[in-house]
């Protein structure tokens, strides 16, 4: 294949599975269809900084060492469904000087 | 003699709404709100009379009667000043209150509670005895101020019975073991450390109504247990309900972010509150954890999941080295 522009003749390099092709004359390069998007993505896929870090503790109440893996500050991500489990017999005992 | 007493109860309530001699009684017949060891409640219309535990010290419940008729707003006055005798109790006399629904879990006061513990907490203890004067009928003694509060009693009064009554329960061992990694003054064998405040000594949402029934203010009931303390003592019920998992982080966070919105001193302004909740919460959470054994023995069942839990808690805060125990081993 020769350069559309200098007419030099264009070698091929394979840049992460991307197909570029290169002039040896003028350095110009060629992409087919679809190249230039795929570079777009694995160029944003090396910028992206490292994964978010897990919702922060602060957001949950302090707890004491010996707390509940359910509650306190072990229990960020189950959810509601301990404590719905037994929500209303819990609630009962805390009418009472148990 | 429980018959008995709770038949003197209604009439001492009845004779409480009906100060006019001889006035008809329209009302519905009495009813026994409680009847307990340590307590027995009996209403006639807008009146309770409660019969206290045998034993009651009458001159600390005096001054505690006093501190209720001191502070309306933030505890329910009683009718009558002074406590009588029927049957061997002090009895005392009080508006009926509305209670916390039982069953509208999501309507409890934690925000209205908190405040009230607040403004407790913050009444100076120099204000709360009586004016002893020749116009109260039952002076307070001469030389006492305010009694200690009687949190840490009550832990171990709950201790002593599950070592009289259970104490070869599988259950009864980690919490015999935790209850040994409290600090002394946490088992009431020494005075809190810190300055003390007026505390209520058995908060719990049971220790709430509305005053005048129905809609009134919130206020707390029960002066049993107040007096002089640590008034982290009071947040510590429902630190260790959230410890245990029993009671939604939100929850607890309403109720600890209302109580620091108040001004209450238990607890540093913000910041972890750990430090200063950790040993009543654990002391609360050993005696709740001992009535449940106890409880479940008497009437030979298996613990259910909220008297496990508890237990449980009792099981890991004896597995580690107490973070305030003070040179003591497990």
């Amino acid at each position: 294949m020769q350069c559309p522009k200098c007419h030099a003749p264009m070698h091929t390099y394979n840049r992460n599975g991307v197909q570029i092709e290169q002039c040896s004359g003028c350095r110009g390069i060629f992409l087919d269809y679809g190249e230039l998007e795929a570079l777009t993505r694995l160029e944003s896929q090396w910028s992206q900084p490292a994964p978010p870090p897990p919702p922060a503790p602060q957001a949950y109440p302090a707890a004491p060492a010996w707390g509940a893996p359910h509650g306190g500050h072990h229990g960020g991500g189950h959810g509601h469904g301990h404590y719905d489990h037994h929500r209303h017999k819990s609630f009962g005992h805390m009418l009472f000087s148990s | 003699m429980t018959e008995d007493l709770q038949a003197a109860l209604a009439a001492r309530a009845r004779a409480a709404v009906h100060t006019a001699p001889g006035a008809g009684c329209p009302c519905h017949p009495a009813g026994t709100l409680a009847d307990r060891p340590d307590a027995t409640v009996v209403r006639h219309a807008g009146a309770v009379a409660k019969a206290h535990a045998p034993g009651t010290d009458a001159g600390a419940l005096a001054l505690r009667l006093a501190v209720a008729a001191r502070l309306p707003g933030v505890l329910l006055p009683p009718l009558t000043p002074a406590a009588e005798v029927l049957h061997g109790r002090p009895v005392t006399c009080w508006p009926h209150g509305t209670p916390v629904d039982p069953d509208a879990p999501d309507t409890a006061p934690w925000e209205a509670a908190a405040a009230l513990l607040a403004r407790l907490h913050r009444t100076p203890v120099d204000a709360a005895p009586p004016r002893a004067g020749p116009s109260t009928a039952h002076p307070a003694p001469a030389g006492r101020t305010l009694p200690p509060m009687r949190g840490p009693a009550r832990a171990a009064e709950a201790l002593a019975r599950l070592r009289a009554e259970a104490p070869g329960h599988p259950a009864a061992r980690p919490v015999l073991r935790a209850w040994r990694t409290l600090p002394a003054w946490a088992r009431a064998e020494e005075p809190p450390p810190g300055p003390a405040v007026l505390c209520h000594g058995d908060f719990h949402l049971g220790q709430l109504v509305r005053h005048p029934a129905p809609d009134g203010p919130w206020v707390l009931i029960d002066v049993d247990d107040l007096g002089a303390g640590a008034g982290a003592w009071d947040l510590a019920r429902p630190a260790a309900w959230f410890a245990c998992g029993l009671l939604p982080p939100e929850e607890w966070a309403r109720f600890l972010g209302a109580y620091r919105a108040a001004g209450g001193p238990a607890v540093p302004a913000d910041g972890d509150p750990w430090p200063d909740l950790d040993a009543p919460a654990r002391a609360l959470t050993v005696q709740t954890a001992a009535r449940s054994v106890v409880r479940a023995a008497a009437a030979g069942r298996p613990l259910d999941e909220v008297e496990q839990a508890p237990v449980d808690a009792c099981d890991r805060m004896s597995r580690r080295p107490a973070e305030l125990a003070d040179g003591e081993r497990p």
